[in-house]
């Protein structure tokens, strides 16, 4: 593999993701190809007039799996498009290795995607699908299909080369698809949605089975995905974008307990969104007057604040906590949601919106009835403070 | 309760329009075949057909009568897949356009049609004007009462019942099939040739089925662009019946060619069906 000339790429082959040390490809009889490094460099793209994305950089090391993390509309879907070579971007580049690709068309860059709806064509066999990429690169017959059979085993299909794509079930069919893409040996991956169209239950399966599968392969692989949890769970970075921006691109833990803008903040796991005023900061951080009574001590700040400011504080609702004492926030439960291993609460507090509050039920969170006047106490040091919108 | 299949209404809601047919199809083609086994000089028996299958001309007439409809449905798919293929791409106003354009032969009579060819393709026609004027023939090109123009001004009047056949198939193509090809490295022709053209196959059966039925019937285009030196299977049936009152041998002719058209279309399904883009529903 040519070395890296830029910068940041140049760690990916120096440290691999900790991923592929655990990787079985050497079991698998071959060298995969380590994976490659993926920088998008001032990306921005707009379809007429209207900015779908704006200079969005991403730097993305090799081996690596990196979610693109929005509602819809937020761009992501564009920016794989224009990864995958079927949109040229307006401005920027993208470079994958050491090579600016930009130029290529979709087939000459090498990079395997896995579609929405699979994409199988309904007229070939599952292993003629699974070679079609193989064949279309020239290599010999037997080739094809000792590599189709080697693909379909590593999916656990191997029984199924001879079927066709309508035969099989949609966890099988997606199945088929992640081997079809890397048969090519691709320097990129890209999962377009992939977990969509399955039901709940088999979605952790196949989320599981494509992690493993991405470890095997050592692929650096972009996940599109408006699905937090699957995006939180496997990513090794996540990428949040809102409105055609990069809001943060870091790990999911980071994400979840750092977000640095208040859309992460309510996009990313749930949040309770309450207005108050910023007081100043000590020595514990930023010390925030609700609205509706009470103090709370945030973590820092992601951007400075100026003192007396109106802020919006973004509580999750598991740094709440009911308590029996007169300190904290003064509440009335509205509804009590008991959800296996958690309780929910409910809490009217002042005007606003009811506060959610989750508690493990094992550590005592008992449900309380509507009506029940209760006192809510904050973790101190969690929350993030955010600039109110004007 | 669920709503009977649309598809299992009774029978008898079809039985007008099988009475029609019954009246006015089926027992006249008995009729006919009742009539082609009428011989020469009475009695009945095979001999009109013995002398059609054994007359060198009658058979020249015949293969080139099939031979013309194959060359009308070659010109018709080569100008119209790449036709249906960027109608259907496109969206909005251009599809629209090209619809039209595809439809309007459809909706000008067949005479005035015809006539249109003949002032495009005939001696002081615009084709040979337009070349002459540019210095690039000398004696007008004949193209007007030879086969060239015929099958071309059969090739636009059928072109439709290619397009449209073939625009429905494409349009049932999901587009992320292309992106997938394309991805997995397979350039424009190869996608061509291994998803786009398997896929649109049942639509290009088709048209190519509908197009070779037209063309090799189209009895006015063929006697008016045709002239009187090219001879067709119905000019020839129209010749026999009517100008000679040779009703058993026209009787005996239409069979034959019935018979004929019947095996060529037989011979584009299971072509369909030997490739297996067909099979998927």
């Amino acid at each position: 593999m040519p070395c890296s000339k830029i910068d940041a790429a140049g760690t990916a082959t120096v440290t691999p993701s900790g991923a592929r040390n655990q990787a079985q490809g050497q079991s698998h009889g071959r060298t995969q190809a380590e994976g490659r490094s993926v920088v998008l460099d001032g990306i921005t793209h707009r379809y007429g007039g209207a900015i779908a994305v704006e200079n969005v950089n991403l730097d993305i090391k090799g081996g690596e799996l990196v979610s693109l993390l929005g509602p819809s509309g937020c761009g992501k879907t564009t920016l794989l498009r224009i990864v995958a070579g079927f949109l040229r971007q307006s401005e920027g580049r993208v470079i994958v290795g050491d090579q600016i690709i930009d130029a290529l068309p979709p087939s000459r860059r090498a990079v395997g995607i896995v579609f929405q709806n699979y994409a199988l064509f309904p007229h070939l066999t599952v292993a003629e699908n699974v070679a079609y990429g193989l064949a279309a690169r020239g290599a010999p017959r037997t080739e094809q299909a000792a590599e189709a059979r080697r693909l379909l085993d590593l999916v656990q299909l191997g029984h199924a080369g001879a079927r066709y794509p309508r035969q099989l079930s949609g966890g099988q069919q997606q199945r088929v698809a992640l081997a079809r893409a890397l048969a090519i040996r691709p320097a990129v991956l890209l999962l377009d949605e992939p977990f969509a169209a399955l039901d709940k239950n088999l979605r952790l399966d196949m989320q599981i089975e494509v992690k493993r599968l991405q470890r095997v392969a050592g692929v650096t692989t972009l996940l599109v995905t408006h699905d937090q949890e699957e995006a939180l769970s496997l990513s090794d970075r996540v990428a949040v974008l809102s409105n055609g921006h990069l809001e943060q691109f870091a790990a999911p833990t980071t994400v979840y307990d750092a977000p640095e803008s208040l859309f992460v903040n309510t996009f990313v796991g749930s949040a309770n969104a309450v207005p108050g005023v910023l007081l100043g900061q000590d020595g514990d951080g930023p010390r925030i007057a609700l609205d509706a009574g009470g103090e709370v001590v945030a973590r820092p700040l992601a951007r400075p604040i100026a003192p007396g400011a109106r802020v919006t504080l973004c509580l999750r609702p598991e740094h709440l906590r009911l308590t029996e004492g007169q300190e904290g926030i003064a509440g009335i439960v509205e509804m009590a949601l008991p959800l296996g291993p958690t309780v929910v609460h409910e809490v009217r507090v002042g005007a606003g919106r009811p506060l959610k509050i989750a508690e493990p039920r094992l550590g005592g969170g008992s449900l309380r009835p509507p009506g029940t006047p209760v006192r809510i106490a904050v973790a101190p040091g969690l929350a993030s403070a955010f600039p109110a919108a004007a | 309760m669920a709503l009977p299949d649309v598809t299992t209404y009774p029978l008898r809601l079809a039985s007008p329009l099988a009475l029609f047919f019954g009246a006015f199809f089926a027992a006249p083609l008995v009729a006919l075949l009742a009539l082609s086994l009428r011989g020469a000089e009475g009695g009945f028996g095979l001999s009109q057909y013995a002398a059609f299958l054994s007359d060198g001309f009658s058979l020249g007439v015949l293969l080139g009568t099939l031979w013309l409809g194959l060359k009308v449905t070659a010109a018709c798919l080569v100008l119209g897949l790449p036709l249906a293929l960027v109608a259907t791409r496109a969206g909005g106003w251009v599809r629209g356009l090209i619809i039209l354009a595809v439809l309007t032969p459809l909706l000008t009579s067949v005479v005035i049609r015809t006539f249109a060819w003949i002032v495009i393709l005939g001696r002081q026609g615009v084709i040979n004007s337009l070349l002459s004027s540019l210095g690039l023939i000398g004696t007008p090109l004949r193209m007007l009462y030879a086969e060239g123009g015929l099958v071309a001004a059969l090739a636009q009047v059928q072109m439709p019942l290619m397009v449209l056949p073939l625009m429905t198939a494409l349009s049932r193509i999901d587009p992320s099939l292309w992106d997938a090809s394309e991805a997995l490295g397979a350039g424009r022709w190869r996608t061509f040739f291994r998803v786009t053209l398997p896929l649109c196959l049942p639509g290009l059966i088709a048209g190519a089925v509908l197009t070779f039925a037209a063309a090799i019937s189209g009895f006015i285009t063929q006697s008016l662009i045709g002239g009187g030196q090219m001879l067709f299977m119905p000019g020839y049936i129209y010749q026999q019946a009517i100008a000679l009152q040779n009703w058993p041998f026209a009787a005996a002719m239409s069979v034959i060619f019935l018979v004929a058209v019947l095996a060529v279309v037989l011979a584009f399904n299971a072509l369909g069906r030997l490739a297996r883009g067909y099979a998927q529903t």
